[in-house]
């Protein structure tokens, strides 16, 4: 009986326990990150006022701040962000919309996608960046060629992934609607598309970032305007400072894409209990 | 004496690769009748769910016929309802969406259909889980959700291609038993494929074995019970069942023999 007494009172406690464990960990993570954050920035700023490194060619927070500061105040800085989120927005979608309805078709009809397989293994592993040249002499400069920079570095690798998602459905399921009277449109719309949302999900995480990266690759060459101008531009006059404001700016656009379609993904789960 | 709903005439069937022909099903005949419950039992790999398939309708026999007799005389083909391994409730729909999967496939989505739906769900105790997606079910109550999509869309005859298989073997004893007195209240006629002799004898009717690859039909076996009590498990305790898994077990086994020589 005191045993029982005793395993009764013992187990909250461990419980407690645990779940401060499990926070102070969390605290811990967080901490560090911050830290290392922060220590980067002072190393950097003292380094560059002792004259360690020169602040010419590297920068400094301070530098950093002051040309983001003056590029807000003559508006460009929201002109260049906003066009490369526009542009990056604009490949984003499309590149689910063509991949969607690709890899429909490739599901439809076996021998289509049969014949298009080794087309798209070796349009998937091409560097895409060697197109971007053809679609500049092709299309000219603006923004129709940085938006379809942008769907081509992401387009292929998303037909397949979805594909493959599509063709991986349990073969078993697609019976059960033969069973009940259905053809393939509605093992199409109730099974295979419902059942690869997770996929479809996780491939748009990974397009995204693609997306980016193409917009920028097409900003580099062709644009008057965006992110991906300005580093060209900053790099190219020797405004430094201009070039890593641009580059910070970069990093805050891909964890906020990246943090935007994780809560949509959470929201899509959380919807479809899945 | 009823008359057989469905006839079955030497029903052949070959599945083809660029290695060759392999003979699965090989002039297979025998009749079904009105609400009888008929098991098919076999050596693993011997045709069994081949053969399903075709009396299903989703594969055409290379040769052979099937011969309908409806009672009232009509001459459409049974429809047919089919009952899978798994029994793959979608989890992205509640259960209650999960049972008019079929219904909304064919656009049936009538008051009256629903109506029998809802009946279904009280009478096999799923009406206060309509809305739970199926992971929160236990297996068996999974099994009555499907057996209930597949009686939304009034089957006349009910397939079963080892409905069970998944189950682990204490809740497949209950859960077997359980569905098909479900389907006995129904009044339907049911063919199941299992390589459960047990299974089988507690369940049928009457026992078609078949042979090894490829399959003919060896043996008819009726199953006559003494049931003790009506508990699901009474057709196991029946004194005659030793004997009947004796009698298939016999034939089985010499089958076996047979294959491996």
């Amino acid at each position: 009986m005191t045993m029982k007494n005793k395993a009764e009172r013992e187990l909250p406690d461990r419980q407690l326990e645990f779940v401060q464990a499990h926070r102070r960990r969390h605290h811990q993570v967080t901490l560090f990150r911050f830290l290392l954050f922060a220590g980067f920035l002072i190393l950097w700023e003292v380094s560059a006022n002792l004259r360690w490194i020169d602040s010419f060619f590297f920068s400094s927070p301070s530098r950093v701040v002051k040309c983001f500061l003056s590029l807000c105040a003559d508006g460009s800085l929201f002109l260049h962000t906003g066009i490369t989120l526009l542009e990056t927005v604009v490949s984003f979608f499309l590149v689910f919309l063509f991949s969607l309805l690709s890899a429909t078709l490739l599901w439809y009809s076996d021998k289509l996608s049969e014949i298009l397989e080794p087309y798209l293994v070796i349009l998937n592993s091409l560097p895409k960046s060697a197109l971007a040249p053809l679609f500049i002499v092709w299309l000219g400069t603006g923004t129709t060629t940085i938006v379809v920079a942008g769907v081509s570095v992401a387009l292929f690798g998303s037909v397949i992934s979805f594909y493959t998602g599509f063709k991986q459905v349990d073969p078993e399921k697609i019976t059960l609607i033969y069973t009940l009277g259905g053809h393939k449109r509605d093992a199409f719309t109730k099974v295979v598309l419902p059942g690869s949302v997770p996929i479809m999900l996780s491939t748009t995480k990974v397009n995204i970032g693609l997306a980016l990266v193409g917009v920028i690759i097409g900003e580099f060459l062709a644009a008057r305007r965006g992110l991906g101008y300005l580093i060209i531009y900053g790099s190219q006059v020797f405004q430094l400072d201009k070039v890593i404001t641009s580059i910070l700016l970069l990093c805050l656009i891909a964890f906020g894409f990246y943090k935007g379609i994780q809560y949509t993904e959470h929201q899509i789960r959380i919807k479809l209990k899945m | 004496m009823p008359e057989h709903i469905l006839e079955l005439k030497k029903i052949g069937y070959s599945y083809h690769s660029l290695h060759g022909e392999t003979l699965a099903l090989k002039d297979i005949s025998f009749g079904i009748k009105d609400g009888e419950f008929v098991a098919i039992v076999g050596p693993s790999g011997c045709g069994k769910s081949t053969l399903l398939s075709i009396i299903a309708g989703l594969l055409a026999p290379e040769s052979g016929t099937i011969l309908v007799n409806n009672p009232d005389g009509s001459l459409h083909y049974p429809r047919v309802g089919y009952m899978l391994q798994h029994d793959h409730l979608f989890e992205w729909r509640t259960v209650y969406r999960n049972v008019i999967l079929g219904l909304e496939i064919n656009h049936l989505l009538t008051e009256e259909r629903l109506e029998y739906v809802n009946q279904l769900l009280i009478d096999y105790g799923l009406d206060q889980f309509r809305d739970k997606r199926p992971s929160e079910l236990s297996g068996g109550m999974k099994q009555r959700a499907a057996l209930i999509r597949t009686l939304a869309l009034g089957p006349e005859l009910l397939l079963l291609d080892e409905p069970f298989s998944a189950l682990d073997y204490q809740t497949r004893l209950t859960v077997s038993a359980d569905i098909c007195r479900l389907i006995r209240q129904t009044k339907k006629t049911m063919i199941i494929v299992t390589h459960d002799l047990s299974e089988a004898i507690s369940l049928a009717d009457r026992v078609i074995i078949l042979s090894a690859r490829p399959a003919t039909v060896k043996k008819e076996l009726p199953i006559r019970l003494t049931l003790q009590d009506n508990s699901l498990l009474a057709a196991r305790y029946a004194p005659e069942f030793q004997d009947y898994f004796s009698q298939l077990w016999e034939v089985l086994t010499e089958e076996e023999r047979r294959e491996e020589e």
